[in-house]
């Protein structure tokens, strides 16, 4: 026990005298949370709050052209401008000036209308509402079909093409409903009528509701951030503490401990106490910054009420399978070439199958499975369970168990290969 | 005593033994010069000796103990001060030795007393508070030493432990090992300083080509060697004047 506490104190001087490091493993990890968080927030606010300036060159000049325009001011999500000429609306997109240019197609509005009304005729006509004979003796002309073109901006991702042509497609949808109840009204009601005998608003209509123990609470980025990069940066305790290990050996001063008498799992002892406290005080000042630092730079609050014990008690677990692999890594490695690129090459990795960029759910079957064996999956699953499940102890000890087993496996590897390789 | 029978070291890849067939007894209170030419098993040796590696053929005991069967015990009775520095750094000479010493189980005043008796008599008591960083080579030296006799071994090995340092440094860490000797302490080293061993040392053997070509006193060995009036003429007439780079 004695030389676990000496060791343990060791490693806390070697670790304060280095207030470089020491800073770059403090405070990179909050500059990553704030920096992710306002990205996040922001895309979030561009969609919601702030417009994305898009160009419009309207060729129809009607009542159509006038409702998309109408609708897609009205979305909040668009600056929309007008242009003359389709070309110069094009090369403005393709240039990256401009993400999106709508073109609306000369006479819309005349041809929607005509086609709708012609619709409509042939509908009543088989309810016996108009006379056939008159129906047919009316000039029908052949009506092409109309595009509106999209162009985007070859860099535009697809997921915002995607969003932009839901939303545009739900704009146009709107207008051409509008248009077959406003006919069906026209041929129905007498001309003096001001009654409506259509309700022309949308009859279903969308709630969001997250099951939740605390009623209406809608996770908003931070609650989503804090939790994933949190982990992120307990992963990345893996780095220094396999560079603190590989310094050792080459330093000289791993080859005296192994003359000394004691055993290498004491050694170990000393590193994960001081890295275990580092990866805590790291996920408390990320809660921090969550709660005072966010509000003060327009970023929402977490919530961490009632939550705290049960995040602290992720963070240990989390921490410890992030220093197994840590010791690991440090164990194997021979030098600071070998530990650095790989170790953080390996973080990277097992944050993306853990799900800390793109949802499980949305990954490939075979990605999802490997996802499993990502101990960043398992803490992930933690803190969501906590953070925005609000679930209990029970609930998270699968989890916490095996990211326990998975320090308890890479520690004794660890231990194995050490006196593998240096048994006399 | 230190036992060593048929004891041979083959690195893994190299064509050649390191250390081949070595027959030695090392009474206690002896002080024991391993000299040769660069390559020629020294360190090797030293190494099985300190348990860093493992021999490949034959066996070796000391005080009766082995590391298969003993390793802790072993361990405690041994110091080894390496050829690198192997210290710390950023910590101050008194935190790596106590740190040091306190892996050997010792604690609390006896630690500190013992800190600060061996950093008095190798004239580092200004500087115990110092990180080692801001040490000289010579300084390094002497606190290497210091942490490898602190839990006052019963035998201590040291490789090479005057290397690029300054004649007074020299003469200070030859003097604390002789008074280390005086008290019981059984001393093996390896050195290039065919002078410093021919003084210090009580017996020493000349290894080449990892094998142990001569042991016996220093006189004994200038006698026996034909026009030879000191150690270094004993040791070219044994190793020859071939240059003995390798990699």
């Amino acid at each position: 026990m004695y030389k676990l506490l000496s060791s343990t104190y060791k490693e806390f001087l070697l670790l304060i005298r280095d207030l470089g490091g020491l800073a770059i493993l403090f405070v990179m990890p909050l500059v990553l949370l704030i920096t992710i968080t306002l990205i996040q927030n922001n895309t979030f606010k561009t969609l919601k709050d702030s417009k994305i300036p898009i160009l419009l060159v309207d060729n129809d000049k009607g009542p159509v052209s006038e409702q998309i325009k109408k609708g897609l001011s009205s979305t909040s999500a668009f600056e929309v401008i007008k242009k003359a000429s389709e070309e110069e609306a094009k090369e403005l997109v393709f240039k990256g000036k401009y993400q999106l240019a709508i073109v609306i197609p000369e006479s819309l509005s005349t041809d929607l209308e005509t086609k709708v009304s012609e619709n409509v005729d042939g509908i009543l006509a088989k309810f016996g509402l108009e006379e056939e004979e008159e129906l047919n003796s009316r000039n029908k002309r052949v009506i092409q079909k109309k595009e509106v073109k999209l162009y985007f901006d070859p860099a535009t991702q697809q997921s915002f093409k995607s969003s932009v042509k839901n939303g545009i497609d739900k704009v146009i949808s709107s207008i051409e409903i509008q248009s077959i109840y406003k006919a069906f009204e026209e041929q129905l009601t007498e001309e003096s009528s001001e009654e409506p005998i259509f309700a022309t608003e949308s009859f279903i209509s969308f709630k969001e509701i997250v099951p939740n123990k605390a009623e209406n609470a809608i996770p908003n980025a931070s609650q989503h951030n804090v939790p994933a990069w949190a982990l992120f940066a307990i992963f990345f305790i893996i780095l220094p503490l396999s560079i603190n290990m590989v310094k050792e050996k080459s330093q000289g001063t791993f080859v005296r401990l192994r003359t000394n008498p004691v055993s290498y799992a004491t050694v170990l002892g000393g590193k994960t106490i001081v890295y275990l406290g580092v990866c805590l005080t790291q996920f408390v000042l990320m809660l921090l910054v969550g709660l005072y630092l966010f509000p003060l730079i327009s970023l929402p609050k977490i919530d961490i009420t009632d939550k705290l014990p049960m995040l602290l008690l992720v963070a240990f677990f989390a921490g410890l399978a992030a220093i197994g692999l840590g010791l690991l890594l440090g164990t194997i490695f021979k030098t600071h070439e070998q530990s650095a690129p790989f170790g953080a090459t390996l973080v990277v990795i097992l944050a993306a199958l853990g799900g800390v960029w793109v949802p499980v759910f949305a990954m490939p079957k075979f990605m999802q499975i490997l996802s499993n064996v990502s101990p960043m999956n398992w803490g992930l699953n933690a803190f969501y369970d906590v953070f925005l499940r609000s679930v209990g102890f029970v609930e998270i000890i699968p989890e916490i168990t095996l990211l326990f087993l998975f320090f308890m496996i890479t520690t004794t590897i660890a231990i194995l290969y050490n006196e593998k390789k240096n048994a006399v | 005593m230190i036992t060593i029978n048929q004891l041979s070291k083959k690195y893994k890849d190299a064509e050649n033994y390191a250390v081949s067939n070595i027959d030695l007894v090392i009474e206690n209170k002896e002080i024991f010069g391993l000299l040769g030419p660069n390559g020629a098993g020294k360190t090797t040796l030293i190494s099985m000796l300190s348990s860093l590696i493992k021999p490949t053929e034959g066996s070796f005991s000391i005080n009766g103990l082995t590391y298969k069967e003993d390793k802790n015990n072993l361990k405690q009775i041994i110091g080894i001060v390496p050829q690198e520095y192997a210290l710390y750094p950023s910590l101050t000479a008194y935190e790596n030795l106590f740190y040091l010493g306190s892996m050997y189980g010792l604690k609390g005043n006896r630690l500190t007393s013992l800190i600060k008796e061996h950093v008095e008599t190798l004239g580092l008591t200004d500087f115990i508070d110092k990180k080692i960083r801001h040490f000289s080579g010579g300084m390094k030296r002497r606190i290497n030493l210091i942490a490898s006799i602190l839990h006052e071994p019963k035998y201590l090995f040291l490789d090479e432990p005057t290397v690029g340092v300054d004649v007074q440094s020299k003469n200070v860490i030859i003097d604390h090992l002789k008074e280390l000797n005086a008290n019981g302490t059984t001393i093996i080293y390896t050195s290039h300083h065919l002078n410093e061993a021919e003084h210090f040392c009580t017996r020493v053997g000349i290894v080449d080509h990892g094998k142990l070509i001569c042991k016996g006193k220093p006189s004994e060995l200038i006698f026996q060697q034909e026009g030879a009036n000191n150690l270094e003429e004993v040791f070219i007439a044994r190793t020859g004047k071939a240059l003995r780079d390798y990699v």
